[in-house]
């Protein structure tokens, strides 16, 4: 089983009190955290959206409700696409998905790895690789205090969830990527584990489904971290070579090294709605060509268009179209 | 002695500079009035020859980065009108256009036949912007692929000269698939049959580079840069300011000697005294031997063994424990 992302949160009862942010050093997913608002201050009743009747009633046994994620405690939630007020537990028996404008929130590597399995069925992989800071890297921060916070605030060593699992009754070799990780930043652990998952679904004639969710590759391992592009990539031709299936999944967001290997080079892409996918983040492009983007630019739908994404799959689907691809093309 | 007579200086050149005048300056009145020069002409000399090693001895690694910037450097197609014999350009990716920011073609290299994929900065400002100052654009990639498959095809070995700041970030780039045009040549690259040496002559720019840098030995000049990022973006990032970019480039580990320690280069090649724009020939006689020589050690082994040995080179990269 995965383990809980929330564990090593120190302060036990922080839970007891609805609406204190738990673990005040939780920034990274401070896209989500924007909804620290008192329970008695919050939306009237009226304003939760009940239970979508036709919810995803192909997930509801997937799905524990009661279960910790990295989204900080409360009662509510705001939505940072429509800013609607959402009540979490919907939310959470919603996959991390909008009751009402269906933006999906991003999620952990324990929470997506239980969510694409069967339930109980996620067997996690070289959990005891760690990183090295080979390059003693400073910047305003020493890397290994950076690690250090971030393998606390995650209890995971670095930014890769692998393991095997069974989607659908279909055994595959899974890797999922942790964005609340240094944002899911690719350096040479990461390099390594997805790299032996490769190897594994060689070996042992399984599909392999990855899913991506990262800021891109690691500065703070430097040229290694730009290698990891390389092994990973290579190891899966050799996967391709010996007729393997890799089915990749971008998430909100996917760039940089990550997008520029393994997450584009899948027999199968799909992506998840409105996820931000790119090589060059669009900060960086609107300072190069120092003019407004296109509407929608680097988004899902955006690759879909321009032809470099399969298909575009709501995360309550994705586990019943990846098993129907395994069905076609798996061995 | 090695000077360089350009325009451009480097800032921590101005002492060497300086004395350059004063040495051009006593040889413009050697004759004038019949007074031997020549002692203190040699001591002008000396103290040259002492102080440019003193300060290449020294450079940090921010400097090193400004050396390799030099507009003055010899740049891969330099190297390639200096030592590739019968050069033909074959242009185009057969699918969407010609970037002329990374150059193919077929040559000869001593005794070898290569396909050579060269990036290219252009030389002055109009072919600098033509060739977006080094940085492809997916059909450059798309374009050095086809070339490499192609002397795949006929067993003709390929050398790849890099030189980028990095992968062109741009609207119509990323609209035509920079990142998988990139990620396909990671791929396909280490699968190739052929021998691929390739050298980091100036800049190694991030994915950029390493998109036409998968071989089975890779080298760098010893003033070159290579690594995940420019220390620009880097500061960018990590410091938020553009001004952090001398302790981004020391933190980035990115020199060549650092780079060989790291495992992430096979070789570093040796510069003349005062790095390869004061010395060109000299640079490009030593680049041509190393390629010459490992083409030789390469063009020995099976497909089979060079493929085994590429994923082999790839499989030890990168640093981790297991705890």
């Amino acid at each position: 089983m995965a383990k809980s992302p929330a564990s090593p949160d120190p302060a036990p009862d922080a839970s007891a009190t609805p609406g204190v942010s738990g673990t005040p050093g939780t920034t990274g997913t401070a896209g989500l955290a924007g909804s620290a608002a008192e329970p008695e201050s919050g939306p009237p009743i009226a304003d939760a959206p009940a239970p979508r009747p036709d919810g995803p009633r192909s997930w509801q046994d997937v799905v524990d409700v009661n279960k910790k994620t990295d989204v900080p405690e409360g009662l509510w939630l705001r939505c940072p696409e429509c800013e609607t007020m959402l009540f979490r537990k919907n939310v959470e028996a919603n996959l991390h998905v909008c009751t009402k404008c269906e933006a999906h929130f991003r999620i952990s590597a324990d929470e997506r790895a239980t969510q694409l399995c069967d339930p109980g069925s996620f067997e996690p992989l070289w959990e005891n690789v760690a990183p090295l800071d080979a390059l003693a890297f400073s910047d305003v921060k020493p890397y290994k205090d950076r690690l250090k916070s971030e393998q606390r605030k995650t209890g995971h060593r670095d930014a890769m969830l692998c393991g095997k699992g069974f989607i659908k009754g279909r055994g595959v070799v899974l890797g999922c990527m942790d964005g609340r990780f240094m944002m899911g930043s690719m350096g040479c652990v990461v390099g390594e584990k997805l790299t032996r998952a490769v190897e594994l679904a060689t070996k042992a004639s399984r599909p392999l489904v990855v899913v991506s969710c990262s800021g891109g590759a690691r500065m703070q391992e430097g040229a290694m971290s730009l290698m990891m592009l390389a092994k990973v990539s290579a190891a899966l031709a050799r996967f391709a070579a010996a007729g393997g299936l890799y089915v990749s999944v971008l998430s909100d967001p996917t760039t940089g090294g990550v997008t520029a290997s393994f997450a584009m080079l899948g027999d199968v892409i799909l992506a998840e709605p409105r996820a931000l996918i790119c090589f060059a983040g669009p900060r960086v492009i609107a300072n190069t060509v120092r003019q407004e983007l296109p509407k929608g630019f680097q988004t899902s739908e955006f690759l879909l268009a321009k032809g470099f994404v399969d298909r575009v799959v709501h995360r309550r689907d994705l586990r019943s179209e990846i098993s129907r691809i395994i069905d076609f093309a798996g061995k | 002695m090695s000077t360089y007579t350009g325009l451009y200086e480097l800032e921590f050149e101005r002492p060497l500079i300086q004395l350059e005048k004063q040495i051009a300056e006593l040889q413009s009145h050697a004759g004038d009035q019949g007074v031997d020069i020549a002692p203190e002409l040699r001591n002008l000399r000396q103290s040259h020859t002492a102080m440019l090693k003193k300060i290449y001895a020294n450079l940090t690694a921010w400097n090193t980065v400004k050396v390799a910037r030099h507009p003055a450097r010899p740049q891969p197609m330099d190297y390639v009108r200096s030592f590739v014999q019968d050069f033909m350009e074959l242009h185009g990716d057969r699918a969407f256009g010609d970037d002329p920011a990374i150059v193919t073609g077929l040559g000869r290299i001593g005794p070898h036949k290569c396909m050579i994929v060269a990036s290219n900065k252009g030389k002055d400002t109009k072919e600098r912007i033509a060739c977006h100052f080094g940085m492809a654009h997916p059909e450059g990639y798309r374009k050095a692929l086809l070339k490499m498959k192609m002397a795949e095809k006929f067993g003709v070995p390929i050398v790849t000269l890099v030189d980028t700041p990095g992968a062109y970030p741009g609207i119509g780039a990323e609209e035509r698939g920079q990142a998988q045009a990139i990620a396909v040549n990671l791929l396909e690259m280490s699968m190739i049959r052929v021998p691929i040496v390739s050298v980091i002559i100036s800049e190694g720019g991030s994915g950029g580079a390493l998109g036409i840098a998968v071989a089975d030995r890779v080298a760098m000049m010893q003033y070159a840069w290579y690594s995940v990022i420019s220390p620009e973006g880097c500061a960018a990032i990590l410091w938020k300011t553009g001004e952090a970019a001398s302790q981004a480039a020391e933190s980035l580990k990115l020199t060549a000697d650092q780079n060989l320690l790291l495992g992430t280069v096979d070789d570093v090649l040796e510069e003349p005294l005062g790095a390869a724009h004061r010395d060109p020939d000299t640079a490009a006689d030593r680049l041509k031997k190393w390629i010459v020589g490992s083409l030789k050690e390469l063009k020995r082994l099976k497909p089979e063994a060079l493929q085994a040995k590429r994923m082999e080179r790839l499989r030890n990269m990168g640093q981790h424990v297991e705890e």
